[in-house]
């Protein structure tokens, strides 16, 4: 690791001030991919902005027909409340499955989305469900938040404040880990919409998250595993690596997708 | 058997410091003034060096020194050993490459040793190593092990044409042609086995220091066998006098083989301490680990099976290619010949048997004794083989093994050893009732009603442990004998301290060998303190490894302490005032029938010391002995492992549903330890056949150097093991001892992919079988019905 400078602002204004006057800032929140690159010296900033005593960026909280989940809250708390649990008992699971005990007591859901890796579960959930990504500058829906690997809408020094999801009719996640890092070699998230049936998959593409939009339109048909289960997957989409080939890949889609949609009931 | 004796399920004495972070491992130690040193690795699987350029590196802050392999090689230090000497087929030696502990022209794996740079602190030592510009000139690289020798490959080493360190062979190849041309029925089959990273808990470390008043270094360093590094260090690498050099080898964190080797690193450290005149420490990264650590494993084999009519063994054929990496790393070239061959005839009575292996050389890193060091892969040509057979002939495999048992001992197999003891009959008979083999049809047709398959396979491992009689080793090429020292100190007091030539790095050897002592001379256990791993210490050893420590080890404390109650018994004759014959010493008292009187232990030893009932021409004073013991065989452990799995075809995962292990090691000396061993050796091997596996690709570049890619088994992927004992007492050792630190990892590879196979019904998956392995493997339709 290079020397840096550390800041801890108390207010999302505050942190937002830090980062204008740091142009090479990067903001801390779990750490869990930042910290790691940063100790193999692949990264370098000069300065790092530490989210996690920003009070008002925590927590969860039900509002009407709305979860509405602060961006630094961690994948443990999570996991662990009763307020997601009554409103979409699914993502209690997403956020559980993370890594292991240790991640999910620093990991946040902001830090998760704002990296968008690939294989990571919060992408596809937040997809799903059609959430919306509220930042200190805008409001950005789920559709228009991830743009490919590692990439998302998110502007210079814009800061994730919350994420707020509308409470499905049904949703549920199912993932193959991979077995050694145990992110998500596939991982299909579905979801029972006002706005229809949406299926979002994580892990698999070669562009990082994306809507399968073929089964939403069978599940718009007919919410059943059956009705997913003959859609066929893209091998040309798909990500290729050791530990599974494209077409590998491909096929644990339907599989994942038909029992996501069992699961979901 | 008393609460502290042999046989008693001790808890471990030394966990207690290990478990509240009061253990003290290489790292923990700091010396005053202490430099840290980084490595400059070369980036490219096969180079020419051009040119290293460090005035850069020289001019950061706190940069002591950079230096490099031309400095190495003007300092006359001598370059990494490969102790066993090979003679191939024709009797000639084997070739090898010269090995400098830093690259002088040429690099031969990613990760090899370019230049070290010594700084204040590790991150200034850090920050000038990125500036070291080292100017390659880039060769292709060899990493395909099936194709290495071919014509036209680069060239790896000049002193190895077609990269092959040797080629060797062991048996009668007439004899063996002869009962193949005659078999009614012979069985082939191809095997892959996986090149492993052995990934101990504590990654490997070391601290050079050089007092120049007494012109003495010491190197702190994560070893199995300090003495040995001593020993080579000295005499080979010639940093040092053997007695102007001390090893010490504190808590080690876990070994598996990995930490036997004399390596780079700490040859570097060492020399490099005399340089700058202060301590140089080098702690290894996890990344560093996966890439410099020696891999295990890594062959390939073709074996044929030749059996008759009835289903009797004629004869077993292998060839096999085994990788050995850049470099010959300390052991490297018995690995695949000597602790591999000569346990081709498993539990089998096998008339007639033919090895033939190459030795060969490859851009990767080098490749070298992991757990079970040749047995894991001949119990896996040998078991795999004998279960192909089977199902091949249309025969239960579980009673084919025992049609072809071996039953009256001793037995002489045609490929060198002599198996003394054994019961493989009573392995198999209390497995198969352990697993309800009887009961695998209905739970099959279960799986198969929810669109599972599930498959049993059964490992009949045996092993080679207690390495070894010296004579029998140098006689096969061994550079060093492999006996063991102890030296048993009686204090005035009565309390005792064992010092042993083998050392503890996770087995226990404090709580086991205690035991021993506990159990010998009657005292209670809190009295006895084992001393291990420092050569200024303990006068000899030659190390823990191969399983060894129990059956030669605690062979040496037994010896010593025989020798410590002979004495002590002369002194007690002269406190009673009776014959030393007439003395019983039973339970820690000594009595007489001449007198009624008593002493304790403690009483003797303490008469031992103030020396007042015996004159100097009676007796020496004092009560402390030593012993070398030397095996007279080898020792071999055996056992059956039954694996049984359900397979998701949907999704290639397979879950290992039942685990039965039922393993004869002779005498136990501490039950609950050699459970213990017995899991970790399972979850190893369960690691091999399904989970690990080091992939480098065509440049060399090694693409599992992190546990985000190489799979290490978690407690999820295995069962709860059935664990259970048979016993026939070794006779080749005063304890009956046969060893127990291997046997889970060299069994259980065999067991898990004879279990997958019989779930797939066709042989057509190699290690590590992943999901995605197994999925492919289950779009093909089986060649047979599942053996119900």
């Amino acid at each position: 690791m290079y020397a840096f400078n550390y800041h801890r602002p108390a207010s999302v204004a505050e942190a937002a001030s830090v980062l204008a006057g740091n142009p090479e800032a990067k903001i801390l929140a779990g750490g869990h991919t930042l910290l790691p690159t940063m100790k193999l010296r692949l990264a370098q900033p000069k300065a790092l902005v530490d989210l996690t005593r920003v009070a008002e960026l925590r927590g969860i909280e039900r509002k009407g027909s709305s979860l509405v989940i602060g961006a630094t809250t961690t994948h443990a708390e999570v996991s662990t409340s009763s307020v997601v649990r009554e409103a979409i008992a699914g993502l209690t699971e997403v956020a559980g499955h993370i890594g292991d005990p240790a991640v999910r007591n620093r990991g946040t859901i902001g830090g998760s989305i704002a990296n968008n890796d690939p294989a990571a579960d919060y992408p596809a959930a937040v997809l799903a469900l059609d959430a919306t990504i509220v930042t200190n500058k805008r409001e950005i829906k789920a559709d228009d938040f991830f743009k490919g690997l590692f990439t998302t809408a998110l502007g210079d020094g814009e800061i994730i404040t919350r994420i707020v999801f509308p409470v499905p009719g049904k949703f549920a996640y199912v993932k193959f880990a991979n077995p050694a890092s145990r992110y998500a070699l596939v991982g299909v998230a579905v979801a029972q919409t006002g706005g229809g049936a949406r299926v979002a998959v994580t892990g698999a593409g070669n562009d990082g998250v994306f809507r399968h939009t073929a089964m939403e339109a069978a599940l718009a048909k007919g919410w059943s595993a059956d009705a997913v289960k003959g859609i066929a997957t893209d091998p040309a989409k798909m990500n290729s690596d050791i530990h599974a080939a494209a077409d590998y890949r491909a096929h644990l889609v339907g599989v994942m997708a038909a029992r996501a949609v069992a699961k979901a009931g | 058997m008393t609460a502290t004796g042999i046989g008693a399920p001790v808890k471990r004495r030394e966990d207690q410091r290990f478990i509240t972070g009061n253990g003290r491992y290489t790292d923990d130690i700091n010396r005053p003034g202490q430099t840290y040193a980084v490595f400059v690795r070369s980036p490219h699987a096969h180079a020419k060096i051009k040119r290293i350029d460090t005035a850069a590196a020289k001019a950061m802050p706190g940069c002591v020194a950079v230096l490099t392999g031309k400095e190495l090689a003007a300092d006359k230090v001598g370059g990494l050993i490969c102790g066993w000497l090979i003679l191939n087929k024709d009797g000639t030696p084997m070739k090898a490459g010269a090995h400098p502990a830093l690259a002088l022209d040429t690099v031969r794996y990613v990760g090899d040793h370019v230049a070290v740079v010594i700084g204040d602190t590790l991150a200034e030592a850090r920050d000038a190593a990125e500036k070291v510009v080292v100017d390659y000139d880039v060769l292709p690289a060899v990493t395909d092990l099936a194709t290495a020798q071919n014509a036209g490959q680069p060239q790896i080493h000049p002193e190895a044409p077609n990269n092959t360190v040797y080629n060797w062979h062991l048996g009668d190849k007439a004899a063996v042609d002869a009962a193949f041309s005659a078999a009614r029925h012979v069985t082939r089959i191809n095997l892959v086995n996986n090149r492993l990273v052995p990934n101990a808990i504590e990654p490997r470390a070391a601290i050079g220091e050089y007092d120049a008043g007494q012109d003495q270094l010491t190197l702190y360093t994560t070893s199995q066998n300090p003495h040995v590094a001593r020993l080579v260090l000295s005499a080979f690498i010639g940093l040092a006098p053997e007695h102007k050099l001390r090893v010490i080898a504190p808590d080690v964190g876990g070994g598996f083989g990995s930490k036997i080797f004399i390596y780079a690193e700490e040859t570097v450290c060492l020399w490099a301490a005399r340089k700058v005149k202060r301590p140089v420490k080098w702690t290894c990264e996890r990344t560093e680990a996966f890439l410099c650590d020696a891999h295990g494993r890594d062959h390939l084999t073709t074996a044929e099976l030749a059996m008759d009519a009835s289903g009797k063994i004629l004869a077993l054929r292998a060839k096999t290619k085994a990788n050995l990496g850049g470099y010959l790393s300390t052991f490297a070239s018995s690995v695949p010949t000597y602790l591999y061959a000569p346990l081709l005839s498993g539990q089998y009575n096998i008339p007639a048997i033919y090895c033939e292996v190459d030795g060969v050389y490859t851009t990767t890193a080098p490749v070298d004794a992991y757990r079970g060091a040749g047995r894991p892969e001949a119990t896996f040509v040998v078991e795999r083989l004998v279960e192909v057979a089977a199902r091949e002939m249309g025969k239960d495999p579980a009673e084919f093994r025992r049609q072809n048992f071996i039953t009256s001992f001793p037995h002489a197999t045609p490929v060198i050893m002599t198996y003394d003891a054994g019961n493989y009959a009573a392995c198999l008979d209390k497995a198969l009732e352990m697993i309800d083999y009887k009961g695998l049809a209905s739970r099959k047709a279960d799986s198969a009603r929810k669109g599972m398959k599930r498959g049993l396979g059964f490992s009949a491992y045996i092993e080679a442990c207690g390495i070894a009689p010296s004579q029998a080793v140098g006689s096969l090429g061994a550079g060093v004998g492999l006996w063991e020292s102890a030296e048993v100190r009686v204090n005035p007091t009565g309390s005792i301290e064992v010092l042993t030539g083998s050392h503890s790095h996770g087995q226990g050897h404090e709580t086991t060998f205690a035991q021993l002592v506990s159990q010998k001379l009657g005292v209670p256990i809190e009295t006895v303190s084992i001393v291990h791993g420092d050569t200024d210490k303990v006068q000899f050893g030659m190390g823990t490894y191969g399983s060894r420590s129990g059956a030669v080890g605690m062979s040496a404390i037994f010896n010593a302490i025989d020798k410590v109650i002979v004495k002590a018994k002369k002194v007690a004759g002269f406190v009673l005032e009776v014959p030393e014959d007439s003395i019983d010493f039973k339970d820690g008292i000594f009595s007489s029938t001449a007198t009624n009187k008593t002493l304790t232990f403690p009483e003797v030893a303490l008469q031992a010391y103030i020396a007042h009932k015996f004159t100097g021409a009676q007796l020496e004073p004092g009560l402390k002995e030593g012993a070398f013991y030397d095996p007279t065989n080898f020792t071999f452990p055996s056992g059956v492992h039954i694996c049984e799995v359900e397979i998701d075809p949907a999704t290639g995962t397979t879950r290992i549903d039942r685990w039965v292990a039922v393993d004869d090691f002779g005498n136990l000396i501490n039950p609950m330890i050699v459970e213990g061993q017995v899991h970790g050796g399972i979850a190893q091997g369960v690691g091999q056949a399904l989970l690990e596996g080091a992939v480098y690709d065509k440049s060399g570049q090694l693409l599992t150097a992190s546990y985000m890619d190489y799979c290490m088994p978690r407690a999820s992927d295995l069962p709860s093991y059935k664990v259970a004992m048979t016993s026939t007492p070794c006779p080749s050792n005063p304890l009956g001892i046969k060893g127990c630190g291997e046997a889970g990892a060299i069994a259980a590879p065999a067991a898990v992919m004879n279990a997958v196979t019989d779930a797939l019904g066709h042989e057509e998956i190699d290690m590590p079988a992943t999901p995605q392995a197994v999925w492919r493997a289950a779009q093909k339709a089986p060649k047979r019905m599942a053996a119900e």
